[in-house]
This record gives structure tokens, sequence and C-alpha cells, in this order.
């Protein structure tokens, strides 16, 4: 079995790799909801009843061949900074971090599949796959789901679908996101319009983690609202195609950017590079806000393509539990953010600087002067 | 979009309410609009009459104190979380889910997968609702012949669905 030090050395397979439309969609994720039959669902559920679930599925999940070899453990066994470093990962929400007696989290090595046990549901099963992935990772988590049906039988009515303790997640039980990376449209001021036009075609956009929360580092997670009523692809489909156009539209803003703001964007770009490098107190928003500087600085040519994977795990390692962890013991706020600036100094450290931007750009002439 | 009420006929008369904060639409035919009085949709919680929910002070605590005989859930818990005690609860709360469910989502008839194990019984259904379609067909045109052969249909698949499921599927 995978120990807790292992998930932290590692980075998850989507950080490191590159998807489809990987400079602006970070991540994939689909998560299934499912419940067991007549037994309370875990928010109503007694202790007994609780464990009972858990006895009765946590076998079968780690029996998975796509479970071997993987992490798996109780969550009154992890200290509150691990639970909330799996929440900073995305691999098991900040509601079942909140939750004790019964409930588990099994993920696989690689950190791409992850199955909760009694959170809202029974059942929350989740694949993140890096860049635009939304159909692969529901595939991933399908064959999942239907490994998992041979030996549990599932909550299912013919009308309703799969049953849920949140009615709003009935039927297919499944929500799709991906993460998108916004900085174009933030920074020319349509991200709010963009917003508004997803939300009136059924569609939800949240902050970083998820309902309620801020869109920190210009990223936004994309998602879809109904659940039923709609078959499974379609609804994946549907997603698709408005992520599609968001990252036309953040496109173009990156172009529009780049021709007619060139130097407010050297300069932002500029400025984060030398905090990053120079800065000895740095807070969570803070360094989420110049890490995006930095990637957007990548995806314009300002940065070598590489540095697009350090930057996604330093996403990560810079959140306040990534730190205690690292740290081995519990930090302050000021003592975090000294350490995740000089973390930062350190990883960025052999970074060249933000090459002379215009001879990167293969539509331009370099520009006669010096 | 059927009538909420007959669930036949093609809904023509389109209303929305906000009782209490909450929205509330109900979707009528012609004939059950006129048979429900609906000509003027205010003074009253109109959905709650016509879908049989919680009308008057009397009922709506008579529906709060129901409670779900396998988890002990009552109306007043889901009122209040939003949330149900356990699947069953799905079937003891009906009454005003089903407007509740077209609020929140795009239809109210699951389209996606199915577990295995409800496969064979939605299969069967299927296949007994054309079965009988099309015997009630026959013998309105009076084909007695057809009839005959439909029924003995029925029963083979009947046979079938029972043989197949002999102890494995309560539903």
């Amino acid at each position: 079995m995978m120990q807790f030090n292992t998930i932290l050395k590692n980075p998850a397979e989507w950080m490191m790799s590159s998807g489809p439309n990987g400079e602006i969609v970070i991540s994939s994720r689909v998560r299934l909801a499912r419940n067991l039959k007549k037994i309370s669902f875990p928010g109503w559920a007694i202790e007994e009843d609780r464990s009972l679930v858990l006895n009765q599925v946590k076998p079968v999940i780690e029996s998975l061949t796509e479970m071997r070899g993987a992490f798996s453990s109780e969550l009154t066994e992890l200290t509150a900074v691990k639970k909330q470093v799996l929440v900073e990962r995305h691999l098991i929400s900040r509601e079942q971090a909140a939750k004790a007696v019964g409930s588990a989290a099994v993920m696989n090595r690689k950190q791409t599949l992850c199955v909760m046990v009694n959170e809202e549901d029974h059942l929350r099963m989740q694949s993140i796959k890096a860049g635009l992935s939304l159909s692969a990772a529901y595939k991933m988590i399908d064959k999942i789901d239907t490994k998992i049906e041979e030996d549990i039988d599932y909550a299912f009515d013919n009308k309703y679908g799969y049953l849920t303790a949140c009615p709003t997640n009935l039927g297919t039980g499944m929500r799709a996101s991906a993460m998108l990376h916004l900085p174009g449209l933030v920074l020319s001021d349509q991200v709010n319009k963009v917003i508004q036009a997803v939300n009136k075609i059924g569609l939800a956009v949240r902050g970083l983690y998820g309902e309620g929360t801020e869109a920190l580092g210009n990223l936004f997670q994309v998602s879809n609202q109904h659940t039923l009523g709609e078959p499974e692809n379609e609804i994946i489909v549907r997603l698709e195609k408005v992520i599609k156009q968001i990252i036309e539209h953040e496109e173009n803003a990156r172009e529009k950017l780049y021709d007619e703001n060139r130097t407010t964007l050297d300069d932002k770009i500029g400025r984060s590079y030398a905090i990053l490098l120079y800065g000895h107190i740095i807070s969570t928003k803070e360094a989420l806000d110049l890490l995006s500087m930095l990637r957007l600085g990548v995806d314009l040519g300002y940065f070598s393509d590489d540095l697009r994977g350090l930057i996604d795990v330093l996403f990560m390692e810079i959140q306040p539990a990534h730190l205690q962890v690292y740290a081995k013991r519990k930090l302050n706020a000021e003592e975090r953010d000294c350490l995740r600036a000089e973390i930062m100094r350190d990883r960025l450290k052999n970074l060249p600087e933000p090459s002379k931007f215009y001879e990167n750009s293969p539509n331009e002439p370099p520009l006669e002067e010096d | 979009m059927n009538c909420d009420v007959c669930q036949e006929n093609h809904a023509t008369v389109y209303l929305t309410q906000i009782v209490k904060g909450e929205m509330q639409k109900v979707n009528l035919c012609e004939d059950c609009a006129k048979e429900k009085g609906v000509t003027d949709p205010t003074g009253f919680a109109l959905a709650d009459a016509l879908l049989g929910m919680d009308s008057d002070q009397k009922s709506s605590e008579a529906v709060d104190l129901m409670t779900c005989q396998a988890c002990g859930f009552s109306h007043a818990e889901f009122k209040k979380s939003g949330r149900f005690g356990c699947s069953e609860c799905y079937s003891v709360f009906q009454g005003g889910l089903e407007s509740l469910v077209k609020a929140m989502h795009k239809g109210t008839r699951h389209l996606g997968k199915i577990p295995s194990r409800y496969r064979v019984v939605k299969k069967y259904n299927d296949q007994i609702t054309e079965l009988k379609d099309r015997l009630m067909n026959a013998i309105n045109e009076e084909n007695f012949e057809e009839a005959a052969k439909l029924r003995d249909e029925i029963k083979l698949a009947d046979a079938d669905f029972n043989a197949s499921n002999e102890g494995a599927i309560e539903n």
C-alpha cells in the first residue's frame, strides 16, 4: 500500500503531463455520485450505518486492478494537515475533510483516480486528467463504476436514475468539470461577461476549490449544473463545446493584449518574475496571481515551454497544508508566507529572465532599435 | 412538454408563482386548466393546490410530520437541509418532488447509464409496454389473430423474465 509521503513526493500525473489544450485547460475531472440501497445517506446515518457502508464498500474498491498499490485511508487516521493536503490536491473535497467516522478515501498511485466513501453520498468517485480530456476522464471513471456495481447494489430508480442525498445530483450523478486558466479574460475585464453567458446555458463557473470559492490565480472551474434529463455523453459533449468557445475567447483576449497592450503585459510578467525570484514574504493569493502571470508568460513565449509543469506543481506546493508537511511542523501565517517565498525562489532560481519578447513573436519583425 | 396533472396532453398553460420565496412552475393542458378552474392565478398557492402539495397550514404541518419508514427522516428535515435521508425517501416524499426536480434539471427522466442489474428490468418493462400497446391496437382493429399472437408473446416474456430473475433481483 502506498504511503502518504509517496503522495507528497510525487506530483499527480495530470500536473506533470500536458493534455489537449493544455495552455488554457489545466485539468479535466469527472465525478460520479452513487449510493447503496436503503441505508441512510452519510449525512443522516448513525455511526454504525456509516461503518457498515465502509466495511462493505472499501474492500471492493481496494480490490480493483486500477487501485493496485493504492493509498487508502480512513479519514480518522489522518491529521488535519494531511487531510488538507488531499483537499489542496483536489483528491478529496473540503466537505469530506470535515467528516470523521466511516469516511475514507482510496486513490491510485498516479493520483488520477480517487474514490471517497461516506462523503455527502456513500460513494463519490472521480478521475482527473491533464488538459481538456473530459471524455477520457469519463471513460476512466465509468469503467470503475461498472466494476463496482457488480458487487454493490446501487440505489437506482427507473425514472430518477441514480438516487443521491441531494436531488441536485439525481440522474447520472455526474459532475464533469474543467479547470481553466483565464488571465486574458480577467486582465481585459471580460471574464464576468463570459461567466454570465455560461451560467445562462445551465453550466456553473466556480473558483479554484469548488462551490463558493474565490477565483484565485485566474483559475476557474466550469462544470455541468444539471445531472438529470440528459445522458452522460451529451452532457460532456455540450460542456466541451462551451469550454472550446471559452478557450477561443481567452486566446483572442490574449492576442489582443499582446498586440495592443504589450507594455502592460511586459510589465505584469516582468514584475511577477521579479517578485517570485526576489520576494521574501508572499501570501497564497499573491503567489497564485504571480504564478498565473508566469504561466501566461510561458504561453506567450516569454519563457520556455517546460516551465509550465513546474508552475502547475507550484500551484499545489505553495498552499498552506503542503507547506506545513514540507516543514514537518505547524506554521503560522507569517511563517508560511516566508517559507512560500523561499520555496519559489529556490525552484525558480535558474529561470532566465523574460526573453526579449518581440523576437519570439513569429508575426512581427524584430524592432529596429538600440 | 406534457401536462403536470394528467401527464398526457401537451401543456399549453404555464404558471409560475413565488411561494414563500420559492419558485413553483406548473404546466397544464387546456382541459386540466379548465377542470382546475385556473382563470386567475393570484391570491393563493396555485401550484400547491394543483399538485397536492402543502396548500394550507394544516396540511403543510401534516406533510412536515411525514417520515420515511426506512430511515426516520422527516419532510421538515428535507425542507431545512435540501437533502434526503436515504434512497427510500424518494418514494416516501414523491409528492411535489417532480416540480422541484424540474426546476433543478434539464428533464425529469433519467436518460443515462443504467446499472446492469436494472437493465434487465428496464428491457422487460419496455418490451411489455410495447407488446401491450400493440395488443390494444389489435383488439381495437378487431384483428383477433394478431391479438392472440401478442397475448402469447406477453406470456412468454413474463415467463422469461421470471425465470431469469429467480431470487436475483428484488425490483
